[in-house]
């Protein structure tokens, strides 16, 4: 099929981006949409133009480093997959695609189609880990008896890749789905229980300070989410987060 | 707990748009009770309104505390919405949102808007009246009086034109805010479907409630000066 692609070209950081258009043709519908924007870099390399950037990893929806808006959507027009399970079958032929980073503050973009996401990773820092003894005498980690509910609950959050999609697609660039995933796969679980209150305190300050918005409870999120994350995990943070500072 | 500490954070503002929201929507339903009285009876509706309009504890607590919830509300909005806004300062150049959310969640800040103008009008048509009749002009309390202004104001089919539209709006601002509101506080459980059907409920009837007293009224006018013209 041929396609018509209009993809966000910025230098790096400090420059101006905009639009470009290119056109790419005899393009597979057997092509995962990474591969299509493969073909695309050879050819411009070929040409002796610049490559179009763009972040992948494992390709195979679990590292989650493949962020693209794809007309107009995190991750394209597919639900409950990552860009690099996208496949070229979605499009007809004579389709236009939109190309485009996720766009917040708190992501800055670094070139091209990459974007910085390091703001998820200091989030993290401040508060997604536990204290266990690592003198020797660890204690098996299946030794403590779990809820099953809460162990499936804690898995679902814990399923989250980091992507950002819920920050993509949130008209607030809210990053509260992921955080709350976060905080959530913790809250449940025995082993999480000795950070629990500084855990939600320092998380949520942290992506505060990181530049992200506030939840305002539309559920985009959760709707263009890969994972399936549910907006239920920010419920459960705002509890954490109240109960927190009421104790403090 | 460090109270401004709370508020300064993004769940902190929620939460307190959350408690301002349910302390409005709990007025709301004594506001649209009391307005519902006039359809009944002018009597009842010149009671209740004496009442409201002389006990000092509405008078001199609730009152003030009514205004400082609204005052609040929407301050806290515009901030939120400032501080959403920043978070992208560069827009996308195509998004779809139909599919994700409601166009309602969305455009909240607008019905807000709305509702902020019509208040402005509430105010300037009942409260600054009411405020400047008890307390400037000293006038005795006349227990007669509450049931004619209400119908008065009602006569101009401009200003009931405006009130409907602002109520649909209203509707539109609670369709997404009184089921979100629980959100925020933390509420996501067994108890969600019935929660969302309850305010769904409250959303519709409430808002139609007012529209409804507004048009009875305008109509009850049109009928009497057709009646009269004849």
């Amino acid at each position: 099929m041929d396609l018509k692609l209009k993809i966000w070209r910025q230098k790096n950081a400090a420059a101006k981006g905009k639009i470009v258009d290119y056109d790419i043709s005899e393009v597979s519908s057997d092509m995962s949409f990474l591969e299509m924007l493969d073909v695309l870099n050879k050819e411009l390399t070929e040409k002796g133009d610049e490559p179009v950037s763009f972040d992948h990893d494992c390709r195979e929806g679990i590292c989650g480093s493949c962020s693209l808006q794809i007309n107009g959507r995190p991750h394209g027009p597919d639900g409950g997959i990552t860009t690099c399970q996208l496949h070229m079958r979605k499009f007809k032929n004579g389709d236009s695609i939109v190309i485009e980073p996720f766009r917040a503050k708190a992501f800055p973009i670094v070139k091209d189609l990459i974007i910085d996401r390091s703001a998820f990773d200091r989030v993290q820092h401040a508060g997604a880990f536990i204290s266990v003894n690592t003198s020797g005498n660890t204690q098996d980690a299946n030794a403590t008896p779990i809820n099953k509910g809460n162990a499936d609950h804690a898995f679902d959050a814990a399923s989250c890749i980091g992507c950002g999609a819920c920050v993509a697609a949130c008209k607030n660039a809210s990053a509260m789905l992921f955080v709350a995933a976060k905080v959530s796969q913790y809250a449940l679980l025995p082993q999480g229980q000795v950070e629990r209150e500084m855990r939600v305190t320092n998380m949520v300050s942290q992506m505060d300070e990181e530049g992200f918005g506030a939840c305002t409870n539309t559920g985009a999120c959760e709707a263009e989410c890969p994972k399936g994350i549910s907006i239920t995990n920010i419920a459960r943070m705002n509890r954490e987060f109240i109960g927190s500072n009421l104790k403090s | 707990m460090n109270t401004m500490i709370f508020l300064s954070s993004s769940i902190g503002k929620k939460v307190a748009m959350s408690l301002s929201a349910f302390f409005l929507i709990s007025f709301l339903l004594l506001h649209v009770a009391i307005n519902l009285l006039s359809v009944v009876s002018a009597e009842m509706y010149n009671e209740a309104s004496h009442f409201m309009g002389t006990n000092p504890i509405i008078q001199f607590v609730m009152q003030p505390i009514l205004i400082f919830g609204v005052l609040f509300h929407f301050t806290m909005g515009f901030v939120l919405e400032f501080q959403n806004k920043s978070a992208r300062p560069i827009k996308y150049e195509m998004k779809k949102e139909k599919g994700n959310s409601s166009w309602i969640s969305r455009n909240m800040i607008y019905s807000g808007l709305v509702i902020l103008a019509f208040l402005g009008l509430h105010f300037y048509d009942f409260w600054i009246p009411e405020i400047k009749y008890k307390y400037i002009d000293l006038q005795a309390p006349d227990k007669h009086r509450y049931f004619a202004e209400l119908v008065h104001k009602f006569e101009d089919p401009m200003r009931v034109g405006f009130y409907a539209i602002s109520f649909i709006l209203l509707m539109m601002h609670l369709l997404h805010g009184f089921q979100s509101a629980f959100q925020s506080l933390g509420v996501n459980n067994k108890f969600t479907p019935g929660i969302k059907k309850m305010a769904w409920a409250f959303s519709v009837a409430v808002p139609l409630a007012f529209v409804f007293i507004a048009l009875f009224h305008h109509l009850k006018h049109y009928i009497q000066m057709l009646n009269n013209h004849i």
